[in-house]
């Protein structure tokens, strides 16, 4: 591991501060990520600024009925508040099928947001990666890419995102909150990840020095009756093949409410909008959520060792929406 | 009068694991210890074009960079020899660092020597090589047309091609025939603790801390490659994080690990990483087999021919022999076993766990479970109506064989008789169930030379017995303790087993599940030879109550010397040696094993296997449910500890079927070489597993007649599992390990 130099700030203001005024600074929080990047120098920061003991924790209802969930907030944490598993059952679902336990204990909302894609080109430093140094090429084009992204990606890159609970907070519109030297921002889910095209270096807007501080979830009366279903190869401690976030709302057997977001096939937290829109309206059958899952998938572009994701998704959508359809009409 | 052996007793180093008191070999502290990082090579096949090694020894805490130009030359590289025999047993007649040719992704090419592991790893990213490519072969379908029919493999102990009666005239006669193509990816050991030697020099001596499954095959082994003599080595081989067949052989690290600490004058540590695990200490291969089963209308085999291509180093003939025991696994007079070797730019494969009989069973058995459908047989009635009652091919009785028993009791605890035969009728929400069996076999294989242990006992009555043997996490150094005190007839607690140092009296490597069977035997041979020589001494000794009895007459219970009928008549060691003015009395015993080359027995670990299996065939899931498995290992040293080791299998076998693969990268290096990225179970794939053992006496393999457990139960569990989601869905699989995406 390259040398690198630590220090721990308390306050919001300091933090920025500090990794602001120093390009080779990166923040520390829970580490699950930044210190597999540092160790195999996917990434180079000379110095880690640890953000843990920053007040940016709390898991809140605000008084719009809004979920505000800190930056440093741990995925465990977050995971088993009775306010999110009542109400939003799909995000404490994406959490508890993410990692381990003990991982989970470290790390954070925030850092999750931020974490690193599984490409293993990606994670050989000297395999040729655009994402890691732009303009090398891409291995994974023509090498093993079984786990790769069908959809949203790009002659450049095509690894896959590789977070749940992103999906989980895509289909539900959250809200990423950051401040900077500048002041504060919020940034809609969707446009805080951004597709590969021709920089895959560029995952999200931040610029150097910006601190997450909280994701903040709309009231949404149909979170109740959602959920995240994670298809792997194991039953636990795997990234997705393919997952599913949903959240439905039926009136007398038609969809009057759907959301759905795909993690494990795409470049990004994939918010399937071609089948919510094939879906409101419709009967709630087999048949037309086939369909609508079809039509999401219509334009993924796959690789031989990929191919098979084209057709899980779609399946993992139908059983999702199956599965949530079969509770009823719970909202 | 076996009290303590059986018992499920706790292991004797169970305490010192869990609470981290227990030091593995890349944790030996010693003053002065410095890290050493390997730098190896990015790829399959070429030169080095430059090794650059300018910013490395620069960088901060580097103490020495080593390679083929600075690299002192030592002796020379010994024979591929299974480390079964007690000798030299380096795992590829090939060692890295002599010259800038490279013949595999992941061979050595440079040591890093600095003060700090963080500093040699770092320093270790700054050695910059360029590399004049040669085209590669690393998998078999880029070699397919090289092909050839090898004339021996495993160390030249197994013929290319192994034929008993006429296969073709058995398979034109067969009413049925199956004729089957299989592929199965290569596999690596992914033990918890990674390879790892700490090397001290003391003047010409050498001590060399080693993750090994044996310590004198490490000590014999370097002493070939620095030409020292083995006297001048000693290897201390503490606690060992598992090993799977990876610490089998002996590969470059311990010997290069000596060499760095010779070049800087400080002991040194060399631990591999998780990532050169898989290109540090071999694999097992990539294998395609095909198989043709005929036999007639009731089932009987009329003939097998089962083939094999794999890739080999360009080192060595080595594939692990799967054809084995799929042959002598059924009575059939025809049989045609051969052979097929790709010379590709990979290390030389070596032993993983169940080396040959866990692939080649996994297709004999579902082959048989094919052939049984045709039929309209049972899969359970197929096999006995196959049953070998001598051994194919020699005709030699069995030493001992409990299968039928084992598929009786199997069948009872699964229900088999109550399954609706007909595949894909049962349904639970959306997965489909299915039931599988398989059988299992294991051949028992006596080491190479005598082995060897040491009994001391002292005047208080405690005792230590000492050889040198490893205990790799399978709970040996617990067993031997129980071993030791019924030989004795001591009370556990008195009995203290040292193990895993070549100072101790000699064993071979516990390899191919041969280790309880020989280390129980030498320390049986050596606790009852020094018994008898303390019964001896009580009965000429005048003043004890002994004095003049038949020593047949005489046993000892609880370190008490006493007559077999009277009781009450007798003493303790602690009163003879005490009285005769002794500290101790010592006696050292040796077993020589019967030969290798054959006892005049069929000798093999038998079993029965049956799994539930969940399919969602929607979502291609499969997810086992239930795993029954009923052994027949001869004698049980400690319940516990078999039982541990025989779940282990069946879960490694589990592993096989679903999970398992190592996958080759375009570029020719492996390409998930990380246990993020190879798979293997976690906790909530572990299905509910019953195992059983039936009761069966062996008075061949060795004198407590223990036929070995370590890998047994891994044999079967995959074709039982394959057969049951053939029993779920109606489909056959014929790829491992069976994907998700081969399911939807
Ligand atoms: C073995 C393993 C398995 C995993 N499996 C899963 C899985 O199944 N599903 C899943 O979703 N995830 C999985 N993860 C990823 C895990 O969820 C992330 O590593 C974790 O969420 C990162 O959080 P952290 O607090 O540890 O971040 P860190 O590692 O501390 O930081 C990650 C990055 O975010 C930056 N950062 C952190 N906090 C902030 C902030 N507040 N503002 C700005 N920048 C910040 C850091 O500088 C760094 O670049 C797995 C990880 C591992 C190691
Ligand atoms: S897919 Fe993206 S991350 Fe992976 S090698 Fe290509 S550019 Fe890099």
């Amino acid at each position: 591991m390259r040398p690198v130099s630590y220090s721990r700030v308390r306050d919001v203001a300091t933090a920025i501060a500090t990794v602001t005024a120093d390009a080779g600074a990166a923040y520390l929080a829970g580490g699950t990520t930044k210190v597999d990047m540092l160790r195999i120098y996917a990434e180079a920061s000379q110095r880690l600024v640890d953000i843990n003991d920053l007040p940016i924790d709390h898991i809140e209802v605000q008084p719009d009925g809004a979920l505000r969930i800190g930056a440093m907030a741990r995925m465990n944490d977050v995971a088993m508040a009775p306010l999110v598993m009542e109400r939003f059952p799909v995000i404490s679902e994406a959490l508890v099928l993410g990692a381990s336990a003990q991982l989970r204990n470290m790390a954070s909302m925030g850092g999750n947001m931020l974490q690193r894609t599984r490409c293993t080109y990606f994670r050989d430093a000297e395999a040729s990666c655009n994402k890691r140094e732009p303009g090398s090429g891409c291995d994974a084009l023509t090498g093993v890419n079984r786990g790769h992204a069908v959809l949203g990606t790009s002659k450049h890159c095509i690894a896959t995102h590789p977070s749940d609970v992103a999906v989980a907070l895509t289909a539900l519109d959250a809200v990423i909150h950051v401040q900077n030297t500048g002041g504060h921002h919020a940034y809609p889910i969707d446009d805080f990840f951004l597709l590969p095209g021709g920089t895959p270096q560029r995952e999200h807007p931040l610029n150097h020095g910006d601190l997450i501080t909280a994701i903040e979830v709309p009231a949404l009366p149909v979170g109740r009756n959602s959920l995240y279903l994670k298809v792997r190869d194991r039953e636990s401690y795997e990234f997705a093949l393919a997952s599913a976030a949903c959240a439905l709302r039926l009136e007398n057997g038609v969809v009057a409410e759907v959301r759905l977001a795909l993690g494990g096939v795409a470049t990004k937290p994939w918010r399937a909008r071609r089948a919510e829109r094939a879906l409101l309206g419709q009967p709630a059958t087999r048949e037309s959520f086939a369909r609508a899952a079809a039509e999401e998938m219509s334009d993924a572009v796959a690789r031989p060792m990929n191919e098979f994701k084209i057709e899980l998704a779609q399946r993992t959508m139908v059983r999702a929406l199956e599965t949530l359809a079969a509770r009823g009409d719970v909202s | 009068m076996s009290t303590a052996i059986g018992r499920p007793v706790d292991r004797v180093d169970g305490l010192a694991k869990i609470t981290g008191a227990g030091r593995y070999s890349a944790e030996i502290a010693l003053p002065g210890l410095v890290h050493a990082v390997l730098v190896t090579s990015r790829i399959p096949s070429g030169r080095i074009g430059h090794l650059d090694t300018y910013d490395a020894e620069r960088a901060e805490g580097v103490l020495a960079v080593l390679h083929h130009l600075n690299l002192p030359k030592g002796g020379s590289v010994p024979a591929l020899l299974p480390s079964l025999f007690g000798a030299a047993a380096s795992g590829q007649t090939f060692f890295p660092m002599q010259d800038e040719v490279i013949h595999y992704a992941g061979q050595p090419l440079a040591v890093v020597v600095a003060d700090t592991l963080d500093r040699a790893e770092h320093a270790a990213r700054l050695v910059h090589i360029t590399y004049e490519h040669t085209p590669a072969i690393t998998t078999i379908e880029q070699g397919r047309d090289r092909a050839y029919e090898a004339e021996k493999i495993f160390a030249g102990f197994i013929p290319g091609r192994i034929t008993r009666g006429d296969a073709a005239a058995g398979l034109a006669e067969a009413a049925e025939t199956v004729d089957l193509s299989y592929h199965l990816a290569a596999n690596h050991h992914n033990p918890i603790e990674c390879s790892a030697t700490t090397a001290v020099w003391e003047g010409d001596r050498l001590t060399l801390y080693d993750s090994t499954q044996g310590p004198n095959a490490t000590l014999h082994t370097v002493a070939e490659l620095l030409n020292i003599m083995p006297s001048h080595i000693r290897v201390v081989t503490g606690y060992v994080g598992g090993s799977f067949g990876c610490k089998a052989m002996i590969w470059a690290h311990p010997a290069l690990s000596a060499l760095a600490a010779r070049a800087v004058h400080r002991p040194v540590r060399l631990a591999l990483s998780r990532e050169q695990m898989f290109s540090g200490c071999g694999h097992r291969e990539e294998q395609e087999m095909r198989i043709v089963l005929g036999a007639d209308r009731d089932g009987r085999l009329t003939a097998i021919r089962h083939h094999k291509l794999s890739p080999t180093s360009h080192f060595d003939d080595w594939a692990e022999p799967s054809l084995s025991v799929a042959s002598s696994m059924y009575a059939c007079d025809n049989y045609e076993g051969v052979y097929r070797l790709i010379k590709a730019n990979t290390m030389t494969p070596t032993f993983t766990r169940c080396p040959g009989e866990a692939a080649g069973m996994f297709v004999m058995e579902t082959a048989l479970d094919e052939l049984a459908e045709r039929l309209d047989l049972d899969p359970l009635e197929i096999r006995l109506r196959n049953y070998a009652e001598t051994e194919p091919g020699t005709g030699n009785p069995w030493s001992s064989k409990g299968l039928r028993e084992c598929y009786q009791r199997g069948a009872e605890l699964a229900r088999w008789s109550e399954r609706d035969p007909r595949p894909g009728r049962e349904r639970d929400g959306n997965w489909l169930l299915g039931w599988g069996m398989a059988s299992s076999a294991y051949p028992v294989t006596p080491p190479g030379g005598p082995q060897r242990a040491r009994a001391r006992i002292f005047a208080d009555g405690s005792a230590v017995v000492q050889s040198s043997f490893a205990d790799f996490g399978t709970g040996s150094a617990t067993v031997m303790t129980q071993v030791a005190a019924d030989g004795l007839g001591l009370p556990l607690e008195r009995v203290r087993v040292q193990y895993g140092d070549t100072d101790l009296p000699n064993t071979a490597a516990a390899v191919g599940s041969a280790g309880a069977g020989m280390v129980s035997a030498a320390v049986h041979v050596a606790t009852t030879a020094l018994r008898d020589q303390l019964i001896a001494q009580a009965v000429a000794d005048e003043r004890s109550p002994l004095h003049g009895a038949d020593p047949g007459q005489i046993t000892v219970t609880e370190g008490r010397m006493h007559l077999r009928e009277r009781p009450d008549t007798g003493e303790s060691y602690a009163e003879l040696l005490q009285r005769a003015n002794m500290t101790d009395a010592e006696a050292l015993g040796t077993w020589n094993p019967p030969s290798m080359m054959g006892t005049g027995y069929g000798t093999m670990t038998f079993g029965a296997q049956f799994a539930q299996v969940a399919v969602d065939p929607e979502l291609g899931l499969c997810r086992v449910r239930r795993l029954i498995g009923v052994f027949d290992p001869g004698r049980v040293l400690n319940r516990k500890t078999a039982h541990s080791q025989l779940m282990g299998g069946m879960l490694w076998g589990m592993s096989q079927a679903l999970l398992e693969g190592t996958v080759m990268d375009p570029a020719g290096r492996w390409s998930n070489a990380s246990l993020g990225e190879y798979l293997v179970p976690v906790n909530a794939d572990a299905p509910d597993v019953l195992i059983e053992t039936v009761e069966t006496t062996d008075t061949v393999v060795n004198p407590l007649g223990v036929k070995g457990i370590g890998e047994v139960s891994m044999v079967g569990t995959a074709a039982a599992i394959a057969n049951a989601i053939w029993h779920a869905t109606g489909r056959r699989h014929h790829r491992l390990p069976i994907t998700i995406e081969s399911v939807l």
